[in-house]
């Protein structure tokens, strides 16, 4: 999922003494493979991941390890390891969450498998190190998204971007991430933009893998950036793994007038930044799903309401394998259009 | 006072408050569903939503100015018996979309759930624990009575076929044309949802949905004694995407998987079904 790759991998190359394959980007020949061997009306990141995992496969992997909990992603593992075996690859495949809750003597014996030398003071060493470099991973890009949209010289946000992760996987203490965090942070702000003062701004709201997962959404952050738009977007890994319940809690609190019970999966929280969205006055919202998610077309209508009440313009995206590329931009073009007219 | 019971999702796991409502002598009204009731429900509900909750909703609107107050209650079991994301947005969006009175709890433990409700409508605690208790014998005993029933057609001689399916999709009058038209080649039904969950394991270790783990366990038991296995589902159901594939995968019986989008036709499934018959008849 987007460049989450990077702090993944050092982590398992860090702990476990095994060489590590990481998956291999995803290109439209991915989804076709997912497609062609996932049920039909699955949830598109279910053909994404096995497309992936086949690859992977195909690349000499033998040991498969998958995060995944919440709505319908908890049980993607059991039946995607059917599948594969199903297809005649030979391989073990670790879900390290089960049943939405992080089981952490089941992850030890896992580990123990994998490699036996593992220890598990160096594993919690090293997860430390690993939270705190997703934490800044995921700040920097929040600086990113806003700015990104305004630089002076085409993509010296990313390069600097791509130069950063490089050094993040070399560092060996917590100290030294947090110093580079600082270094690169300036080195960031020291970055030429044109930003206007009122600056159109508009926020990305949806379902977790395809706002993350920047293939499964044609790009959509770097087209919106291409109109000199500002983005704000919410989810992120460090909210998925450590502020999810406090933000569902603050949801539910604050927008008591359109939720009074905790909705699955990230929907609840989206009610919530729908509401915040339209409050702090964004331009507008964008909702972006994959088809069938269920539990974001559950609450489609609530969102619908919210932004409605407030007046701010929305629009839906649902993307699926076969999405036309083409489409999609033609309508984020409309859609920028009327908010740009909406100003004047 | 009269209640609505909209007659889908949640209505076929909260049978024990019909017994409840009739003895404290409260009208409730319920619908079965039809054209209308469906037109409705594509009317206000999201085309991408699943058919099973189009129902839902439509039965909801059609119950707004004939009753009192409709209960939608939040079904919620523990995290390794979860319910399908619908129905924890059931509340907030008929709340949403529509102007009605809603009665509505949402506790793990069952006994709380109906002093809730009793209290709101004004009974004593000693009434309400009272009709809890008698509705809770006759809800047992009845249920019993069916499942016994269910069990037993197992070892009638005929042809034999496992139905399974959720309990909203294939006890609903509406979508069961469908399996009306199974009755016709002389086989015998057994129904998935009565059922415990008992061996759902032997299939799927990971599964933790409530109502799918019967279905599961339902197939487990029941393998190597029917003919065919029929799969019921609606067009797109979230959970039984992933748990009906997995299963279909691990058996090696004829089996069926009818996917209901919208019964504007019934020749392709009739067709589907016919040729599904003579499958099991020449086995």
């Amino acid at each position: 999922m987007g460049n989450y790759y990077i702090p993944a991998k050092y982590l398992f190359n860090k702990i476990v003494d095994v060489e590590i394959l990481t998956a291999p980007f995803i290109t439209s020949k991915t989804i076709e493979l997912g497609s062609k061997y996932s049920p039909d009306f699955v949830c598109t990141p279910f053909k994404y991941t096995l497309g992936t995992m086949i690859e992977a496969l195909d690349n000499g992997a033998n040991v498969l390890v998958q995060f995944g909990g919440g709505c319908r992603y908890g049980y993607y593992s059991e039946l995607q390891e059917q599948i594969l075996k199903d297809l005649g690859y030979k391989f073990e495949l670790h879900n390290l969450i089960t049943s939405g809750k992080t089981n952490v003597k089941r992850i030890y014996k896992i580990m123990k498998r994998i490699d036996k030398k593992f220890s598990i003071i160096k594993g919690l060493y090293y997860l430390y190190i690993t939270k705190n470099m997703v934490k800044y991973m995921d700040k920097i890009d929040d600086y990113i998204r806003r700015n990104i949209g305004f630089e002076v010289t085409k993509n010296s946000f990313l390069n600097l971007n791509k130069e950063m992760l490089n050094s993040f996987s070399k560092v060996n203490n917590s100290i030294s991430l947090y110093i580079l965090y600082k270094k690169y942070f300036k080195k960031f702000k020291k970055i030429k933009i044109n930003k206007p003062k009122n600056c159109l701004k508009v926020g990305v709201i949806g379902e977790l893998y395809t706002l993350m997962e920047p293939f499964s959404n044609y790009y959509l952050e770097k087209e919106l950036a291409s109109f000199n738009i500002e983005i704000k977007r919410f989810t992120n890994v460090n909210y998925l793994l450590f502020k999810h319940q406090k933000t569902i809690n603050k949801a539910l609190n604050k927008s008591k007038k359109y939720m009074k019970y905790q909705l699955s999966a990230d929907a609840s929280s989206n009610v919530f930044w729908t509401k915040y969205l339209c409050e702090k006055k964004y331009d507008g919202i964008i909702h972006i799903k994959s088809s069938f998610c269920t539990p974001e077309i559950g609450v489609m209508p609530i969102i619908d309401k919210v932004a409605s009440n407030y007046n701010v313009p929305i629009i839906y995206f649902s993307f699926d394998a076969n999405t036309s590329e083409v489409g999609i931009k033609t309508r984020l073009e409309a859609f920028y259009d009327m908010i740009e007219m909406r100003r004047k | 006072m009269k209640i609505g019971l909209p007659k889908g999702l949640y209505y076929y796991y909260c049978q024990k408050w019909l017994y409840f409502f009739k003895e404290l002598n409260i009208e409730t009204i319920i619908f079965d569903t039809s054209k209308e009731i469906i037109e409705l429900g594509n009317k206000i509900s999201n085309s991408e939503m699943c058919l099973s909750l189009k129902i839902f909703l439509g039965h909801v609107y059609y119950l707004q100015d004939k009753c009192d107050y409709v209960l939608i209650p939040n079904l919620k079991y523990d995290y390794k018996n979860q319910m399908c994301s619908n129905f924890s947005s059931l509340y907030d969006l008929a709340n949403n979309l529509l102007n009605i009175k809603i009665l509505t709890f949402d506790n793990n433990k069952e006994i709380k759930n109906f002093i809730k409700i009793g209290k709101e409508l004004g009974f004593s605690s000693k009434k309400i624990k009272k009709a809890y208790k008698i509705a809770t014998i006759k809800y047992n005993k009845n249920l019993k009575k069916l499942k016994i029933e269910n069990i037993n057609k197992l070892n009638t001689s005929n042809k034999k076929i496992l139905l399974v399916g959720h309990s909203y999709n294939i006890r609903d009058k509406y979508l069961s044309e469908v399996i009306d038209l199974l009755k016709k080649y002389n086989l015998e039904i057994i129904y998935s949802d009565l059922f415990d969950d008992d061996y759902y394991f032997y299939l799927s270790k990971d599964l933790y949905w409530k109502y799918s783990k019967k279905n599961v366990s339902s197939v487990v038991y029941c393998k190597e004694k029917v003919d065919g296995i029929v799969f019921f589902t609606t067009f797109p159901c979230g959970l039984d995407s992933l748990v009906n594939e997995l299963v279909m995968r691990k058996i090696d019986k004829p089996y069926l998987n009818l996917v209901i989008d919208d019964l504007d036709s019934l020749a392709g499934i009739e067709t589907r079904i016919e040729s599904f018959a003579d499958i099991i008849e020449q086995n």
